[in-house]
């Protein structure tokens, strides 16, 4: 085998490693939009796989009749608050740990990942029982408070190496030139932490915006989206819903983040022209 | 413009001392170059007279004001990091004006003197643009701008040219002293280069593991080494640095190492009272000597005569460097321009007695 060909192979090789894994990922997605729309005729068909028919009822009706559009809106909300939250408290943490050195530095560091490791279901009830004392019971913002102990750890460990990445020398020439400490954060390294940070926020909002269980138990009229879309689906209406209920829902919940993550994304890569780590 | 005094300076970063106990006054308008090996302690100095480190125990003062324990932008300094730290997220007119902004100038002052700065280093072009646009040489000019944009008290550089190519190193060299003369800021200059240190300093101070060697102006420090480290720190190629013994004889004093016989001059026996019958180190510097029937050594009131064996030939164009096989000894001899000597040739070396040094072995201090 001379080189050209081996070149052509091993280039074949990756293409269709790609081009499997992007079907992987997209092929769910369109199906599911496919027959979120399908008519109900459509839908049980058994000689067609694509249908050709459709209507806008099963996504309106989640949406409007079954709750789902109170249930987006809920789960901005909480997704924005966790992202607040989780940031005024994640990002001093995570400063702190990438740019000073003190005792303990290390078993925090371990703690925050082990953190991750307590298995949420065994905290449930005294969870409940602790938000009914709180009258966080139903809230939003118990939800979010929920949602930041969940991301907090990855907020921290996030931060902590996007700030390690702002060299010290543009702190410290900021502290030269006439600013505090606290100034040369803000208008130093924080504008050259924001890509960095634009991604941790859109990791922490798409994990407050896929988690069903802790909103599951903790609400039972203020849902988020995940959690109104599984008590529909559940049957909390009496009988399981029908399938194309299902991927309507599946739709309703794929959609918003796709978009958000598709205006989000140019964040991610550059900023005036650099790309940081 | 400002004289800045550093008392008793110690910095130590748990068990290590970093800087032992400095003493030093720089000069109002002065050129002051840290010179010394990485680890010597000279960006901790240059950080604790910034501010951005605290002494562990001694006083800075910049003129009669005690600042050992100020913030850095209350001392009005400004500072060119060796990386530039260039902010990448403004452009350049924004990095030149920041200092002036912080410091809360009128509008129309910001836009002259960033014009001036930016007209003084030449980058009147670049100002709208971002760092990421720039060469590492125009980084560097904009880092330098913004230092002098707000006529700082003292001008702080730490190894501003390390990270330019060679070319740009030296026109930067010549561009940056002539701008430290133009303005007559205070400026302290860290290196580990000699070549910076004799070509830009007023005065260089050699320092090594935490502690100043010696202080003065570059011509004095070069002939005139009050130590081994200092001898082999500055110039190059290094010194020549030969194991010897002083002796006595009927007719004077001699150095005698391996492969050589040095009479002294009597004018040396003073100086060498206590070290008759010792070891010491013999230096010379390579241009202090030259190679008889090739070329003379010149204003040179006492000599002395050698004879070596040529080992290698460095031809560099502007000079040859022989290296000479004396006795176990090889010693480097530099002589202005080209010399094509053949290897294996007995050569006469002739030594010029006024530039001869000599180290005590234990305190490596020199004696002469």
């Amino acid at each position: 085998m001379n080189d050209e060909t081996k070149y052509f192979l091993t280039r074949l090789g990756i293409y269709t490693f790609l081009f499997t894994f992007v079907l992987w990922v997209i092929v769910p997605i369109i199906i599911s939009t496919l027959y979120a729309f399908s008519t109900r005729l459509d839908y049980y068909n058994m000689n067609k796989v694509i249908p050709t028919h459709f209507t806008t009822e099963w996504v309106k009706t989640i949406l409007f009749t079954l709750g789902g559009w109170q249930g987006i809106k809920n789960s901005i909300v909480v997704a924005l608050m966790t992202i607040g939250i989780s940031f005024s408290l994640g990002i001093p943490a995570g400063y702190a740990i990438a740019k000073f050195i003190f005792p303990g530095k290390d078993s925090i560091k371990l703690s925050i990942i082990a953190l991750r490791m307590f298995p949420i279901p065994v905290m449930a009830i005294p969870l409940v029982i602790l938000y009914i004392h709180l009258h966080l019971i139903d809230t939003l913002f118990g939800v979010a408070l929920a949602h930041t102990a969940m991301a907090l750890p990855f907020v921290v460990l996030i931060t902590s190496s996007i700030f390690a990445g702002v060299s010290k020398d543009f702190e410290e020439a900021a502290l030269v030139f006439g600013l505090n400490r606290f100034q040369s954060f803000l208008k130093i390294t924080l504008p050259l932490a924001l890509p960095g940070l634009a991604a941790a926020a859109m990791f922490t909002f798409v994990m407050s915006w896929n988690e069903v269980f802790v909103a599951s138990i903790l609400t039972l009229k203020n849902r988020t989206l995940p959690a109104q879309i599984l008590s529909i689906m559940a049957g909390s209406s009496g009988g399981a819903a029908p399938p194309y209920y299902k991927f309507a829902a599946a739709f309703i919940m794929t959609f918003p983040a796709l978009i958000f993550v598709f205006f989000a994304r140019k964040y991610l890569v550059t900023m005036w022209g650099i790309t940081l780590k | 413009m400002v004289e800045v005094r550093l008392e008793k300076v110690t910095k130590k970063f748990k068990e290590l001392v970093a800087v032992n106990g400095l003493t030093l006054t720089v000069k109002d308008g002065e050129f002051l170059v840290l010179l010394g090996p990485s680890g010597c302690g000279k960006t901790t100095t240059l950080r604790m007279i910034s501010g951005l480190e605290t002494p562990t125990s001694g006083r800075i003062f910049f003129g009669d004001s005690d600042v050992t324990y100020l913030p850095p932008k209350d001392r009005n300094i400004s500072m060119v990091f060796q990386s530039y730290a260039v902010w990448p997220h403004m452009t350049v007119y924004e990095n030149i004006a920041f200092p002036l902004k912080v410091k809360k100038y009128p509008k129309n002052e910001i836009e002259q003197r960033v014009k001036w700065a930016a007209e003084l280093l030449q980058i009147s072009e670049l100002l709208k643009r971002y760092p990421s646009q720039l060469s590492g040489g125009q980084r560097q000019r904009v880092a330098v701008a913004r230092a002098i944009v707000v006529e700082p008290d003292v001008l702080l550089m730490d190894e501003p040219l390390s990270n330019l190519d060679a070319k740009l190193r030296v026109m930067m060299r010549a561009e940056l002293k002539k701008l430290q003369t133009k303005l007559k800021v205070t400026t302290i200059y860290v290196t580990h280069d000699q070549v910076e240190a004799m070509t830009m300093g007023d005065r260089i101070v050699v320092m090594n593991q935490g502690k100043l060697l010696q202080v003065g102006p570059p011509t004095n420090v070069y002939l005139k080494p009050n130590s081994l480290f200092v001898a082999t720190f500055i110039g190059s190629p290094e010194m020549n640095i030969i194991d010897a013994s002083i002796t006595e004889r009927k007719d004077g004093l001699y150095i005698e190492g391996s492969g050589f016989v040095l009479r002294l001059t009597d004018d040396f026996r003073d100086l060498l009272r206590d070290y008759i019958g010792k070891d010491i180190y013999l230096g010379i510097r390579p241009e202090h000597m030259t190679v008889r029937g090739v070329s003379t050594l010149e204003h040179v009131n006492k000599s002395a005569e050698i004879e070596g064996l040529v080992d290698f030939v460095e031809a560099l164009g502007t000079d040859t460097i022989i290296h000479t096989k004396v006795g176990d000894n090889i010693i480097k001899i530099k002589i202005p321009g080209h010399v094509p000597l053949p290897i294996g040739e007995n050569i006469k070396i002739e030594v010029d007695l006024d530039n001869v040094h000599i180290f005590d072995r234990k305190t490596e201090k020199a004696i002469i």
